[in-house]
């Protein structure tokens, strides 16, 4: 099933053509009319003239957070005030708010791309779709939420949080599809067991759609044998709009729409533009955004970009899961760790559970220390101390394979871990630097 | 053989009287009881009067826990009774994983013992009439 087979299907060369004019188009426009754009592109010494195909991508200065930030709020803006009708803001988690606007243009885009996703991840209008993201400043409530209304499904605007009515609402009202954070549709499934409701035999909950947050294949797996249902992977980011792109039933990376999206991978470090399979910063230009266009935005995200035809018909290219986000790495020991990497060597051990949290301390002499808690799973079978001690040796050696740093590991009682219902933060750095 | 109960518990205060608070919540009673501890964290073992209630509430409220085989070993009250078990178990090559001890005012010196041969342990103690046959209650 296609939302939109005429274009999601369109012959990679016809997706070239209409990429390499809407670019031309976008150049032009923010030259015109952005002046935070016009010096960039200035200092960097080329003009709109200089841009006329995709092989010419690569002369465009970058754009990132930091440029967002520094030009709070309307900065980066390319149309007047008159012509916003909707503001989303990111937390300021990582440094200041950022502010991102939407013309009803941008609006209609970013909807149509993630109803795209919804349908190629089996969504219908029969659907009872339950929104467990956050509502409000963040993207990710209302971009579901009039996406999954524009398909014809039927939608619970629950908003996250409340965990004990998101169960109660899911059962009675026959929810069928998810929408949230990976790591609070594991706090559900623990939830609901603590309740007494089974979600894959008391619910008729079949589909999850979850993302805001880096998620490993292994928690994939382990989401799907305690729930029943079938986990798809979601992309975006409140800067690109919001929620954009999913998996589709093949599960082989996330299709972005090519026709909006233009897409390149570079090395983080350099900055050098990377091959298809090559890992690596994610980059977007945004082709339809009118009005925050983002030209090479970095978004932070690292993954590889796949552009053959997809299994299921669909042309665009697709991005593999996110393997982790730069500002997500942590250096131990002047050696890059990502909290995903740990996620994955942990997921991999049926005698632990799903959460976890990475600590770093600097003990007196310097040195960085990395300890793992991680809770066990309900399920192990407990008795000697050297059961325990073996377990911890396991994972720790596990770890130290993966990540090439030493790990203290700790196991926990379960349900002792702090639970997240929105993104989850799992790197605690008690380092003083 | 009894079942014995262990919990897995973090070295911090608290974690034991969150154990015993859901034992006293099904009313049990504890007959015999040991903590074995390893720096970050612990684990109780203990043989109860109500073992299958005490294992189901503690299951209930999240505690990693398990049912394990063990033995008793009546022990007498004399100098010497404790080395004589303990060598005919070494002379059967049958080694002692962990043990711990209690008294009632219904039993003698009872010894609960993990081996690593139940059944082999089991036909030597037998053998010495000092192998615990009756129940704990």
């Amino acid at each position: 099933m296609y939302w939109n087979p005429s274009i999601e299907r369109m012959s990679q060369d016809d997706l070239r053509l209409i990429q390499e004019r809407k670019l031309r188009a976008l150049v032009r426009t923010v030259y015109d009319y952005s002046q935070f754009y016009r010096e960039r592109f200035k200092a960097a010494g080329i003009t709109p003239d200089d841009i006329k195909s995709l092989e010419d991508l690569s002369k465009l200065p970058f754009t990132k957070k930091s440029d967002l930030r520094d030009t709070y709020p309307f900065g980066m803006f390319a149309v007047p005030l008159s012509q916003v009708v909707r503001f989303h803001a990111s937390s300021g988690t990582t440094g200041k708010p950022t502010v991102v606007g939407y013309t009803t243009n941008d609006i209609n885009v970013w909807i149509e791309s993630l109803c795209r996703g919804l349908v190629s991840c089996g969504v219908s209008n029969k659907d009872i779709v339950q929104i467990a993201y956050g509502y409000g400043l963040f993207t990710g409530g209302l971009g579901f939420h009039y996406a999954a209304e524009k398909i014809g499904a039927a939608v619970l605007p629950i908003s996250a949080g409340n965990t004990q009515r998101q169960i109660e609402l899911m059962r009675d009202l026959g929810s069928t599809v998810i929408a949230c954070t990976p790591s609070y549709m594991l706090y559900l499934a623990e939830f609901a067991a603590k309740m007494g409701v089974d979600i894959a035999s008391d619910t008729k909950l079949r589909v999850g759609i979850f993302g805001a947050e880096p998620w490993s294949e292994e928690t994939r797996k382990r989401i799907e044998k305690k729930t029943g249902i079938s986990a798809f992977d979601v992309y975006g980011t409140s800067e690109l709009s919001g929620p954009l792109f999913t998996e589709c039933l093949e599960k082989c990376g996330l299709h972005v729409w090519a026709d909006h999206f233009l897409i390149e991978v570079v090395d983080p470090k350099t900055g050098e533009q990377l091959g298809e399979g090559e890992k690596g910063e994610l980059v977007v230009t945004t082709l339809s955004k009118e009005a925050l266009p983002l030209v090479r935005w970095r978004t932070g995200d690292l993954t590889y970009i796949e552009m053959e035809k997809c299994s299921c018909g669909r042309t665009h290219p697709r991005i593999m899961r996110i393997l982790g986000r730069t500002d997500d790495m942590v250096i131990v020991r002047g050696i890059n760790v990502f909290p995903s990497q740990v996620e994955h060597v942990l997921m991999r051990f049926p005698e632990l559970g799903e959460h976890y949290m990475i600590i770093l301390d600097r003990k007196e002499d310097g040195l960085d220390e990395m300890t793992v808690q991680v809770e066990l799973s309900e399920k192990f079978k407990v008795d000697r101390i050297s059961d325990i001690i073996e377990l911890e040796k396991r994972v720790a050696d596990e770890l130290k394979s993966v990540l090439n740093v030493w790990a203290k590991v700790e196991v926990v009682n379960p349900g002792t871990l702090q639970r997240f219902e929105g993104k989850a933060k799992r790197v605690l750095d008690r380092r003083k630097i | 053989m009894l079942k014995q109960i262990s919990v897995f518990v973090e070295n911090k205060p608290g974690r034991l009287a969150a154990v015993t608070e859901k034992l006293n919540e099904v009313k049990t009673n504890i007959r015999a009881f040991t903590i074995a501890e390893a720096g970050d964290f612990g684990i109780i073992r203990m043989v109860v009067d109500k073992t299958q209630e005490a294992y189901e509430v503690l299951k209930k409220s999240g505690f990693t826990v398990s049912l394990t085989d063990v033995i008793a070993v009546e022990v007498e009250d004399r100098p010497g009774a404790l080395y004589e078990i303990a060598k005919s178990l070494g002379d059967a090559n049958v080694n002692i994983e962990y043990c711990y001890a209690f008294t009632s005012g219904k039993h003698k010196a009872l010894i609960i013992m993990r081996v690593n041969d139940i059944e082999k342990a089991k036909a030597v103690l037998s053998k010495m009439d000092v192998l615990f046959k009756g129940s704990i209650d």
